[in-house]
């Protein structure tokens, strides 16, 4: 069956998403799924009394999304068990709307709220209180194998998640995550806007990635009122984001090292982190990108000065990097750490539908710079390279090789920096139209999906953070590990706890 | 060794000189804002509107700026007809009690010292535990940033550990979502008395933007008592060092 096809950053009128019955919709998305098409999202939405499953495929080799949907009354056959990516969009379909996929393998809440509707996948009477992480978990039993507990208060300044270990000895056989505990109730707010808390959510969904989540969403605003920000917005925006991209690159490293105790370059990397924030302070004032990021544009441009001065810093404080990278890779005591540990294989990372640095360590080619590329992206190219060996070793290395090409990104757009304005009226969203913009942020790539009403209000604003897609892949990366390399191979992950739990 | 020797030599001493000189702030920094009643046109309420978490308020021919919601965003400016609002270099913004963050025309008192007794306990040592709860790791960074080399938070005896059994108060970020409520309360009672806590960032005090969601409380001030206010989204570093600083008598 042919789809839509729609690009990203682009809308569409809502009634020219094929809908589809169930079961097709369910062999549509499997035989996609099975020709290695990618699940960027699936989730549910009210639609009468029944819920609209919508499903988004990326075909990146040719930089096209497709669409396509359907309507369940209350339960539909999962897919989970033939396409396992789609195994945490389901349990979020089951927690926010109450419809069962029959089949799925472990249906358990993910964030632990009440159902969005009056159903509930799991029975629970509505105002049964929930408690977070209370439920069953994955056990195994025999003769010395324990369990070890962490969190949701962590030891480190850190966001709450609850880690449960199924450990022989020091080895774990089995890691399970549970989240939830920062669960802000951001999607349900977003509904009925925009109005002026939406672009603040926006910045808040994940604050490492402000620049990155407010890109999305500025870029589903003016598909939806059929406008393009210029073409000096649009680099200002990819300046930011890479600014982003080189703080927390930077900022991992030295927290890689950290965790092996190796300090010097822990600490000369928790200092360079802050250089590039202030860096992205230089173009907005705030060290995040708050306030940065608009439909239509953004908000402050950048004076010949400033840009001349942002040149300098970024050479000077990469020089600084290098120095303190390159003894990462020179010391026996680290790389004897790093190597072969949290090991996550190709197949694997596939199937579970991995993004980010982490999939592309894992030998998995995919970059939405350079698959489904937007705005300066499409004139400086970016290469996508993956390393093959999946561990800490691969995710740091990965990590160090995209700091040097998106210093060289910053460099090249700003030497070529379109003149013109950088912000423009965006008029109101078109009535009924489904938009989709991706971002590849620091962590991998970010979704954003909204579906307008019949008065062009936010009718259903679908936000997926790498962290969604990964969280999992952490868990596979600890099996047969020594539960002491937990922290390690956390860190080389560094996943949201806020960007998943919304 | 030798080229970990000549990196640290590269690398250089970095070490910021505040708070015995002033810090350095990034250029478009936006810190306390204030109102000019002189230039407000008084009967128009567009910054009112504009402000996403319900900041400002009218109070006679003057407004009000509650910089514990404040999102520092200056969405208010943009709407501003006659440009009445601004936003000044002022970094230091914590203050003791949840009144002190209103900016109301008043000349701003940053925060004050703790009483005798806690300054007596906690002056020259002070262990704390952080508490992220719904805090989106803007406030979570921006804190972990004062443990580098650049402010080196050890040089003031101020240490975040890992236990609450071992810290004598707590530093609150995010607007403590229902599911985090209990952690919260637990992290707290294992703290031995007498115990101090920092909220830091819009949300911890006041919800931030996400207040009036079901899904989370206001703040950390609705669970358990705060000491310290630390206004921002996030706060400045400087800005949260300054608060310590103060708190502690330092500065």
């Amino acid at each position: 069956m042919m789809l839509p096809q729609l690009h990203n950053g682009r809308a569409l009128p809502l009634k020219e998403v094929p809908e589809l019955t169930a079961p097709d919709f369910r062999a549509v998305v499997l035989e996609r799924v099975r020709r290695g098409r990618r699940l960027c999202s699936l989730f549910g939405m009210p639609d009468g009394d029944q819920i609209m499953l919508v499903a988004l495929l990326a075909n990146d080799a040719q930089g096209a999304l497709e669409l396509c949907r359907t309507r369940v009354a209350e339960r539909y056959a999962a897919l989970t068990p033939e396409a396992p990516q789609a195994h945490w969009f389901e349990r979020e379909i089951a927690e926010q709307w109450g419809i069962v996929p029959e089949g799925h393998p472990w249906l358990k809440p993910i964030r632990f709220h009440p159902s969005y509707s009056r159903r509930d996948a799991w029975g629970r009477e509505k105002g049964t209180p929930i408690e977070p992480c209370v439920t069953d978990y994955y056990r195994v039993e025999g003769e010395e194998i324990h369990e070890v507990a962490v969190g949701p208060v962590h030891a480190g300044i850190i966001e709450p998640g609850h880690f449960r270990f199924q450990c022989h000895g020091e080895d774990v056989l089995h890691l399970e995550i549970e989240l939830g505990y920062q669960h802000r109730g951001i999607e349900q707010a977003l509904v009925g806007g925009p109005n002026p808390r939406t672009v603040h959510y926006m910045e808040t969904l994940a604050g490492d990635t402000t620049i990155g989540h407010a890109t999305a969403y500025a870029s589903i605003m003016e598909a939806l009122g059929d406008v393009t920000a210029s073409a000096r917005a649009h680099a200002l925006r990819a300046i930011a984001l890479e600014l982003e991209r080189l703080a927390n690159h930077t900022g991992d490293l030295g927290a890689l090292a950290g965790d092996v105790g190796f300090l010097p370059t822990a600490s000369y990397c928790g200092r360079l982190r802050g250089d590039f924030l202030n860096m992205t302070a230089l173009l907005c004032g705030n060290r995040f990108g708050r306030n940065l990021v608009r439909p239509g544009g953004v908000r402050f441009d950048l004076t010949p000065q400033a840009a001349k001065e942002l040149v300098t810093r970024l050479h000077k404080t990469f020089e600084a990097v290098q120095n303190a990278v390159d003894l990462l890779w020179e010391t026996p005591s680290v790389t004897s750490r790093f190597d072969g540990t949290g090991r996550v294989s190709r197949e694997d990372a596939a199937r579970l539908g991995l993004v980010g640095p982490a999939a592309r360590a894992s030998g998995v080619s995919l970059d939405v710079r350079s698959d489904l590329p937007w705005g300066a992206y499409q004139s400086h190219l970016l290469p996508s390279v993956t390393l093959q060996t999946g561990d800490v070793a691969a995710r740091a290395y990965m990590r160090w090789f995209e700091i040097q090409k998106s210093v060289e990104f910053i460099t090249d757009v700003i030497h070529a920096l379109p003149a013109g304005p950088v912000g423009q009226e965006v008029p109101p969203p078109a009535r009924e139209h489904i938009a989709v913009a991706m971002v590849e942020g620091w962590r991998g790539e970010l979704c954003h999906v909204a579906v307008t009403d019949l008065q062009g209000r936010l009718r259903h604003y679908k936000i997926t953070d790498p962290s969604f897609h990964n969280w999992f892949g952490m868990a596979m990366a600890l099996r047969q590990q020594q539960i002491s390399d937990f922290p390690l191979c956390n860190k080389s992950f560094n996943l949201s706890y806020c960007g998943h739990d919304l | 060794m030798l080229r970990m020797l000549r990196a640290r030599l590269k690398q250089g001493f970095r070490t910021i000189a505040f708070p015995d000189k002033p810090p350095t702030l990034p250029q478009g920094y936006m810190g306390r804002p204030q109102c000019d009643a002189g230039k407000c046109a008084g009967n128009c309420a567009a910054c009112i509107e504009a402000c996403p978490t319900g900041a400002i308020a009218r109070r006679g021919d003057t407004l009000t700026i509650d910089t514990g919601r404040c999102l520092f965003c200056t969405d208010c400016t943009d709407a501003c007809p006659t440009k009445a609002i601004q936003f000044t270099s002022e970094y230091r913004l914590a203050a003791r009690t949840r009144e002190a963050l209103v900016a109301d025309g008043r000349p701003h008192v940053p925060a004050q010292v703790l009483d005798e007794q806690a300054r007596g306990l906690f002056g020259r040592s002070l262990k704390l535990r952080q508490v992220s709860a719904g805090g989106c790791n803007a406030c979570e960074a921006d804190t972990n940033v004062l443990n580098t080399v650049v402010f080196d938070l050890g040089r003031f005896g101020i240490q975040f550990v890992a236990s609450p059994r071992h810290a004598d108060g707590l530093l609150v970020t995010g607007p403590v979502p229902r599911n985090m409520e209990l952690a919260l309360r637990k992290t707290y009672e294992a703290t031995p008395s007498p115990r101090i806590v920092v909220a830091v960032g819009a949300c911890a005090i006041s919800g931030g933007v996400f207040a009036g969601h079901p899904e989370v409380h206001k703040g950390a001030g609705e669970i358990i008592p705060v000491d310290l206010y630390v206004p921002g989204c996030p706060p400045h570093p400087t800005t949260i060092l300054d608060g310590l600083l103060r708190l502690l008598g330092r500065i």
